[in-house]
């Protein structure tokens, strides 16, 4: 079963690289190309991807804030009530707002064609730039005679992306070491289930931590078993163990969690915690710094993440193991132990995101409570490039496009909830398409290594 | 078993002998009673009888040992009674009843587990199955529900409407691939989540799929000229979709091991590589069984919306078929007639499963436990291997002396 798919997946690698965007090309410095025969790789190759994608951005922007213009004022207001420093309430008459951002945004994509056209890449603060001007441009089309909550917009993002960020933080690491991880879900569902047990029995919701930790490697440890061991295609046994787990979590939830609610399924929330000058900034005060400790653990494991996997010796042989197993086997590096330990590891992370569902954000263990979680952020890992950063941006970007959508079903949104919650997910398609910068995991992910 | 597990390179007509006595069906069997002693153990672990008898297991262990007896034997009873033959039934009518549900269930679960096995034997993976379905649903549903036709042609209408929206969200994974190597797990995966919130949203919509003076998000019923007939009269939930999901297998027997395209599948598969330097056009082939994939699962999707649920559907339709499907083409090695047998199999697990959870009290999702245990143990052989202590077959052929004459003797 696994050679189909392995091969696959090599063909599919190929073809990745020949469409590669030189765009990010020299952004993208972290990437080593494992094999040096593809000479076409030094040649500068002309993409018009970015200018196109601009341009057909620009064409919507055009509809959408002009020709369906709306009149009114939009407000944005900056600071809740019971900030320290308050900040006046931001109004721009909308129509007006939503041409200057369509001229912008025709500006930014006739540069990028410039740029293009004169061999040089679309560097990567363009891009930046130009979604965040059709952000503003949409968003003051959206809330045209309305008052947007942007402090309210922002918390709620870092609170739908936290779980998605420690998910993609273990996807990075299995990916890079050479396990695909499409058990990311069940890692989340099973971190949750056992920490919401544990933290109300125990009543301590540190101990759930630690719990969830145990329970994401632990489900890791049967992807890693059959996928270093028995050779089983990574795929398949990340969809089964996430099916596994479900069917675990909800048998349990249904004969022995909802019987005795209130001593296995009551687990203590953490506090928020208000770090001292940092938490009364305008707008980034209350989003990053009035949070609990699991969010503050996440911004030590992001930056953990990044430094290790590519400033320490245990990171250069993780991507050593996850892009060529055969050279880094050669030079000692145990290729299936370092597979086993670090699958682990990354599904301990993950499960640290799932004691987030229950102790930080809802509170007490659910039914299939991470509801695809899991599945957006394996999106974020490869909408972010496997790199710890970029994918932590990408989980951001999905968890800001799901709350964008709560907030303007509260004032009433003229686009359906449903087009706003299916925009991760296209975008995603598009990130694998190549339509979004190059999408190539490392080489050797997804394969086994069988030591010869 | 060792024996014939010696004569690998014998001809291909050799197969089905080599399945069966090479270990692949002993392992099957072996693995579906691995898991349900798993799913047993569960049971009797959470079970308040047993774990009140295991109070004092030190002073009177019978009771224990009794209760998990209990508890065990009355879920698997229930799952049988439930799923193939109803002991308590006054007429033979009632008594096959559940061996009726079980086809029913079966049905969409062969057509999507066809679907995501012909996907594999071009080693393609397809999860896309819900969303496959879902589009094929409303697709199916919209024609079966909005115009009036002829009895006959309205049904045929309606199953192709289905086929095509099934084959057209597989097509763009196909597509994808083959233009620009987009990864078909993550495309599909993506696709899912665009299908369920595409639906929804017309679902929702008057004009586009909600029923007219309704708020509900939910369709019309089915026109009784685009729905499948019943099989076994009125008072039997089986419909003529079994009939299809059967011919469907045919086909795609047919198709794999009798037509040209089937054998470019299978090269494609087997070997991307070396299928190109053949002559084979890989890329046109990835498109091509994804959009054969697509339409299989979305005959799915059709008999869920023209044979199990007439009354008109909602977003849930799909109800974890796509899913399930990965699993039953996985039990059936993605073999047509493997797959058929493996999505009446789980087809008996969803019919048992909800008479056990009304009978016993039992949750249904203990099926899913089941179900994925059993994928898990079929995907690894020597750990069922090592689980019953079987001989491995590669080792113990090496102690043989001659496989030339075994291989003759097979002949």
């Amino acid at each position: 079963m696994s050679s189909p798919l392995s091969a696959s997946a090599a063909s599919g690698t190929n073809l990745a690289t020949e469409v590669a965007d030189p765009g990010t090309r020299a952004t993208a410095t972290q990437h080593e190309h494992p094999d040096s025969s593809n000479g076409l790789e030094k040649t500068i190759v002309k993409s018009y991807k970015a200018p196109i994608a601009f341009a057909i951005f620009t064409v919507i922007a055009l509809v959408l804030f002009v020709v369906l213009g709306r009149d009114g004022v939009s407000t944005f207001r900056l600071s809740n009530d019971n900030d320290l420093i308050q900040l006046p309430a931001l109004g721009v008459p909308t129509r007006i707002a939503g041409i200057v951002a369509t001229v912008l945004l025709a500006v930014i994509a006739v540069l990028a064609y410039l740029r293009v056209r004169a061999d040089r890449h679309v560097p990567l603060w363009l891009t930046s730039l130009f979604g965040v001007l059709f952000l503003f441009g949409f968003l003051a089309w959206a809330a045209a005679g309305q008052t947007l909550p942007v402090p309210g917009l922002l918390v709620g993002t870092v609170s739908l992306s936290v779980p998605l960020i420690f998910g993609a933080m273990g996807g990075v690491i299995s990916e890079r070491v050479g396990v695909v991880n499409v058990a990311i879900e069940g890692q989340l569902l099973a971190g949750a289930f056992a920490s919401a047990v544990v933290a109300s029995i125990t009543g301590q919701p540190l101990l759930g931590l630690v719990v969830a930790m145990i329970a994401g490697a632990l489900v890791s440890f049967v992807l890693a078993a059959f996928a270093i061991k028995y050779l089983v295609d990574q795929v398949i046994v990340g969809v089964v163990l996430n099916v596994l787990v479900i069917g675990l979590t909800n048998f349990l939830y249904s004969q022995v969690l909802s019987k005795n609610a209130e001593v296995l399924n009551s687990p203590p929330r953490f506090d928020r915690i208000n770090i001292p000058v940092l938490s009364e900034i305008p707008i980034i005060g209350p989003t990053l710094f009035r949070q609990t400790i699991v969010v503050y653990l996440m911004y030590i494991g992001v930056a953990a993440v990044y430094f290790a996997l590519f400033h320490t010796k245990w990171g250069l042989r993780v991507r050593a193991v996850g892009e060529h197993p055969q050279a880094a086997d050669t030079v000692g590096i145990n290729v299936s132990g370092t597979r086993f330990w670090n699958v682990l590891l990354a599904g301990a992370i993950a499960g640290l995101g799932g004691a987030y569902f229950t102790l930080g954000s809802v509170g007490a263990f659910n039914k299939e409570m991470t509801a695809g979680a899991g599945y957006i952020a394996l999106a974020a890992v490869i909408f972010g490039q496997w790199d710890p950063i970029r994918a932590t941006l990408a989980a951001l970007l999905f968890g800001f496009a799901s709350n964008l959508q709560n907030v303007l079903g509260i004032i009433g949104s003229p686009v359906p909830s449903e087009f706003m919650l299916m925009l991760p997910y296209v975008l995603t398609i598009f990130a694998v398409a190549g339509l979004v910068g190059r999408s190539r995991g490392p080489a050797a992910s997804g394969r086994p290594y069988i030591k010869a | 078993m060792s024996d014939t597990a010696a004569a690998q390179p014998a001809p291909k007509s050799n197969q089905v002998l080599r399945d069966i006595m090479g270990g692949s069906v002993v392992i099957s069997i072996l693995a579906v009673v691995l898991a349900l002693i798993a799913g047993g153990i569960l049971i009797a672990l959470t079970d308040p009888g047993v774990q009140a008898a295991s109070g004092y297991f030190f002073s009177r262990p019978g009771d224990t040992l009794s209760a998990i007896w209990t508890s065990v034997s009355g879920a698997y009873g229930a799952l049988f009674q439930g799923s193939v033959v109803n002991f308590g039934a006054t007429t033979f009518a009632n008594a096959i009843k559940p061996l009726t549900n079980t086809l029913t269930f079966a049905t969409p679960l062969i057509a999507a587990g066809l679907g995501v096995g012909l996907a594999f034997r071009a080693g393609m993976f397809n999860i896309g199955g819900q969303g496959q379905m879902l589009i094929a649903a409303a697709a199916a549903g919209w024609v079966g529900y909005s115009f009036p036709l002829p009895y006959g042609i309205h049904l045929i209408l309606a199953v192709a409407a289905g086929i095509a929206g099934g084959a057209i969200w597989g097509g763009i994974v196909g597509f994808l691939k083959a233009r620009t190597g987009a990864h078909e797990v993550i495309v599909t995966i993506m696709l899912n989540y665009v299908a369920v919130y595409l639906v929804s949203y017309m679902l929702r919509t008057p004009g586009l799929l909600q029923a007219p003076g309704s708020n509900n998000p939910k369709t019309p019923a089915m026109l009784p000229s685009a729905v499948y007939p019943d099989l076994l009269g009125p008072g039997f939930n089986l419909h003529a979709g079994l009939i299809v999901s059967i011919a469907a297998t045919i086909f795609v027997w047919w198709l794999l091991n009798r037509s040209s395209l089937g054998f470019k599948f299978r090269a494609v598969g087997q070997n991307p590589n070396a299928a190109r330097v053949a002559g084979i056009d890989v890329k046109r082939s990835y498109i091509t069984v994804m959009l054969l994939s697509g339409g299989l699962v979305g005959l799915a999707g059709v008999a869920q919306v023209l044979g199990t649920v007439t009354s008109g559907f909602s977003s849930g339709i799909d109800a974890g078929i796509g899913f399930d499907a990965i699993t039953v083409a996985l039990l059936g090695r993605s073999k047509p007639w493997g797959i058929f047998v493996a999505g009446i199999l789980f087809g008996a697990f969803k019919a048992g499963g909800f008479a056990m959870q009304a009978g016993q009290g039992i949750p249904v999702d203990i099926v899913l436990v089941v179900q994925s245990l059993i994928v898990l143990f079929i995907a690894a052989p020597p750990l069922v291997r090592a689980v019953f202590r079987l001989p491995t077959p590669g080792v113990a052929s090496k102690k043989k002396p001659a496989p030339k004459q075994i291989a003759v003797a097979a002949k």
